[in-house]
């Protein structure tokens, strides 16, 4: 009898040592001449628990964890094949409290699926979402994601619907779709997960969205720094040809659509989605001047949809369950759910997938766990390095784009940064503006020139000179910043330097009284 | 002074060949073309910016604006082994800025410095998407998490990552 035993193989994974694990437990197993089959499937994003071993058994999957190559023997020794007691078994997967209370619809089989087994994907729902577009006219695909409430999901929450439709209603010789898996915000790792494990969920979100508005041609702007995501990518796109999804006429179709990776180069500026557009065209990531948006005059000019990562990875399940089904979760306008990303330091640090509305405090608590550190959370940046700093007082904030920008604050892509009280608020602002000094396309003076000056004024402050002249000053470039600037990278770079400022103003020197 | 001869020697010149027949043809062919050099040479020579230009009939400062504009392509070789550790945000959580001291320390340089021995290259990066395992460190193409002081000495100290 053989055994199937699942070693995630995702960046994380790999990073706390997964490889080595999974080449343990197949030299074990070889050793003791027991037939074991080996997934590498994606993670569940639990990554305190990695490397997570699971076990397929007959009630379901046992899960081991954090499992390092020294466990390896006594885990055969405990008899883990069959699911035996061993001091790392976490019991059957699903029940882990993490996971079972989350809302998993774009991450459904992240984890549980092979990733590049296209027969497991379709045992799966893979798939059904395609089949059900090609039943229907373009319009009423593209109305269905127009009534799912799916907003873009890499920070701007543009609804994905009336993007499509501007494309679907141009004529045009030649439409593009791309897919921006410049994943660069920090604290954010979704777009990487779902590339690593299940990227053909990803395929079939492009190929649906080429069906609906009349797309040849495809091409997903991945980040260097993902080599991994890369390997698996490229290797889910040669199959999805075999098999047909992709090229000449895809899974009947009538219609070509060839796909593509394209590697970006190091700049956080092109996960702007005009900036990537420059550079894919081969120049320079500098933003364009919009109007005219990317719908009507995009790639080489050409009408294209340019959305993230999870939006088109939620629409298979739009299509496939109706978008009804999907709308249901959230609240207000955030229809569906958010996969956040808990990240810094926290203890259980990981992937939450949840509809929208929960609070931050349930998320940084009842998932979290607190800090990994044990002291007291003290900030959090929610959103990337361009979003704001909350305070503890901000933290039954729910998670819903409105009601973030009403406190000054974005959720962005999702990703949640905790921070214990050591943290020091002044270099956290000062490092916001140093890090938009280095990204900045240079097109445009406020971007360019503020954030420069913006670390200099931060840096009189530090050292405590002029305090009082040096914190107008720095609302002021704030200001001009914020309104001036051509894009999101100088226009929202005052987001975590003000919150910082009006939050913590202690550690700038300032009393909270005259900081406000 | 004797400088460096201008022209490429021939094994250069040919994957600069190489790749500009892979990606000459295709639409935005010069990241592509940026990356396959780099990824065989391990830098991109000034000395094959104009033929580059010439293949895709761009001008030289083209080549040149876009190639200076990456932080991830490199104009001079670097080290058999590039360190990139991560800045951003959530490594700084949990201690980051602490490890970036401790590696210049431990190699003896500072970013973007090769160590005497030319055996490593240190780099900042700006997010690995390995956030929930902060620190994070890339070696070459391997990302590691959880790194200490310790265990940076350790991926470093002992032979040859992997």
């Amino acid at each position: 009898m053989s055994f199937t035993v699942y070693v995630p193989r995702d960046t994380s994974a790999e990073s706390v040592g997964a490889g080595a694990v999974a080449r343990a437990i197949a030299g074990e197993a070889a050793r003791r001449r027991t037939a074991v089959r080996l997934v590498r499937n994606g993670s569940r994003g639990l990554y305190w628990l990695e490397p997570l071993v699971e076990v397929a058994t007959p009630g379901g999957r046992m899960a081991y964890g954090p499992v390092s190559t020294q466990d390896v023997a006594s885990l055969f020794e405990a008899d883990f094949l069959h699911g035996g007691e061993h001091p790392l078994r976490l019991g059957m997967t699903e029940s882990i409290p993490y996971l079972k209370n989350q809302e998993r619809l774009t991450f459904a089989r992240v984890g549980i699926t092979d990733p590049l087994s296209l027969d497991d994907y379709v045992a799966h729902e893979g798939f059904q979402g395609l089949k059900r577009a090609l039943d229907m006219t373009p319009a009423d695909v593209v109305q269905a994601v127009a009534r799912s409430g799916l907003r873009g999901r890499g920070g701007a929450a543009f609804p994905a619907g009336i993007k499509w439709k501007t494309v679907l209603d141009i004529p045009a010789d030649q439409k593009y779709i791309v897919c921006n898996a410049d994943e660069g915000d920090s604290g954010t790792f979704s777009d990487r997960m779902i590339m690593e494990g299940d990227p053909l969920v990803l395929i079939e979100g492009m190929v649906i969205a080429a069906v609906a508005v009349g797309a040849t041609q495809g091409y997903i702007y991945l980040r260097s720094e993902y080599p991994l995501a890369e390997a698996v990518l490229t290797e889910a796109i040669a199959i999805a040809y075999e098999r047909g999804y992709l090229g000449a006429d895809s899974r009947g179709a009538g219609r070509r659509f060839d796909l593509e990776v394209r590697r970006g180069a190091g700049a956080y500026i092109c996960g702007e989605e005009t900036s990537l557009l420059e550079s894919l065209e081969g120049k320079r990531g500098e933003v364009r001047f919009k109007p005219p948006v990317p719908a009507i005059a995009g790639l080489f000019g050409k009408p294209t949809v340019v959305n993230n990562v999870i939006t088109f990875a939620s629409v298979p399940i739009v299509l496939a369950r109706g978008a009804e089904y999907y709308s249901e979760f959230g609240m207000g306008r955030s229809r569906g759910t958010l996969p956040f990303q808990l990240a810094g330091n926290i203890k259980h640090g990981g992937l939450v997938e949840k509809a929208f509305g929960l609070t931050l405090r349930e998320l940084l608590y009842n998932y979290g766990g607190g800090s990994a550190s044990g002291r007291p959370i003290r900030a959090v940046q929610v959103g990337g390095p361009l979003g704001a700093y909350l305070p503890e007082s901000q933290f039954d904030t729910p998670l819903d784009y409105e009601a973030f920008i009403n406190i000054s604050a974005m959720l962005g892509h999702g990703g949640v940064v905790a921070f214990d009280d050591t943290v020091d608020m002044g270099r956290m602002a000062r490092y916001a503006m140093e890090f938009c000094a280095n990204e900045s396309c240079g097109k445009c003076t406020p971007c360019r020139i503020g954030s420069v000056r913006g670390v200099e004024v931060i840096d009189r402050m530090l050292a405590n000179r002029d305090l009082k002249a040096n914190a107008e000053l720095l609302r002021e470039l704030c200001d001009t910043m914020l309104n001036g600037s051509l894009c999101a990278m100088g226009g929202m770079t005052p987001y975590p330097v003000l919150s910082a400022l009006n939050h913590f103003p202690e550690d700038f020197g300032l009393e909270a009284r005259s900081a406000a | 002074m004797i400088t460096q001869n201008k022209a490429m020697d021939e094994s250069k010149s040919e994957v600069v060949r190489e790749a500009i027949d892979a990606h000459r043809d295709r639409p935005g062919a010069l990241l592509p073309l940026l990356h396959h050099v780099q990824d065989r040479l391990g830098y991109v020579p000034e000395e094959a910016l104009p033929d580059i230009a010439r293949a895709l009939n761009l001008s030289r400062a083209e080549v040149h604006g876009a190639l200076s504009f990456y932080h991830h392509f490199r104009r001079s070789p670097p080290g058999r082994h590039v360190i990139r550790i991560c800045r951003a945000e959530a490594c700084q959580s949990m201690g980051g800025e602490r490890l970036i001291s401790h590696a210049r320390t431990a190699l003896g340089v500072d970013f973007h410095e090769t160590t005497s021995d030319g055996r490593f290259t240190l780099e900042p990066v700006y997010c690995l998407g390995n956030c929930a395992c902060s620190p994070a460190v890339m070696v070459d193409e391997h990302v590691y998490g959880r790194v200490s002081a310790q265990r940076f000495d350790e991926i470093v100290g002992s032979g040859e990552p992997q």
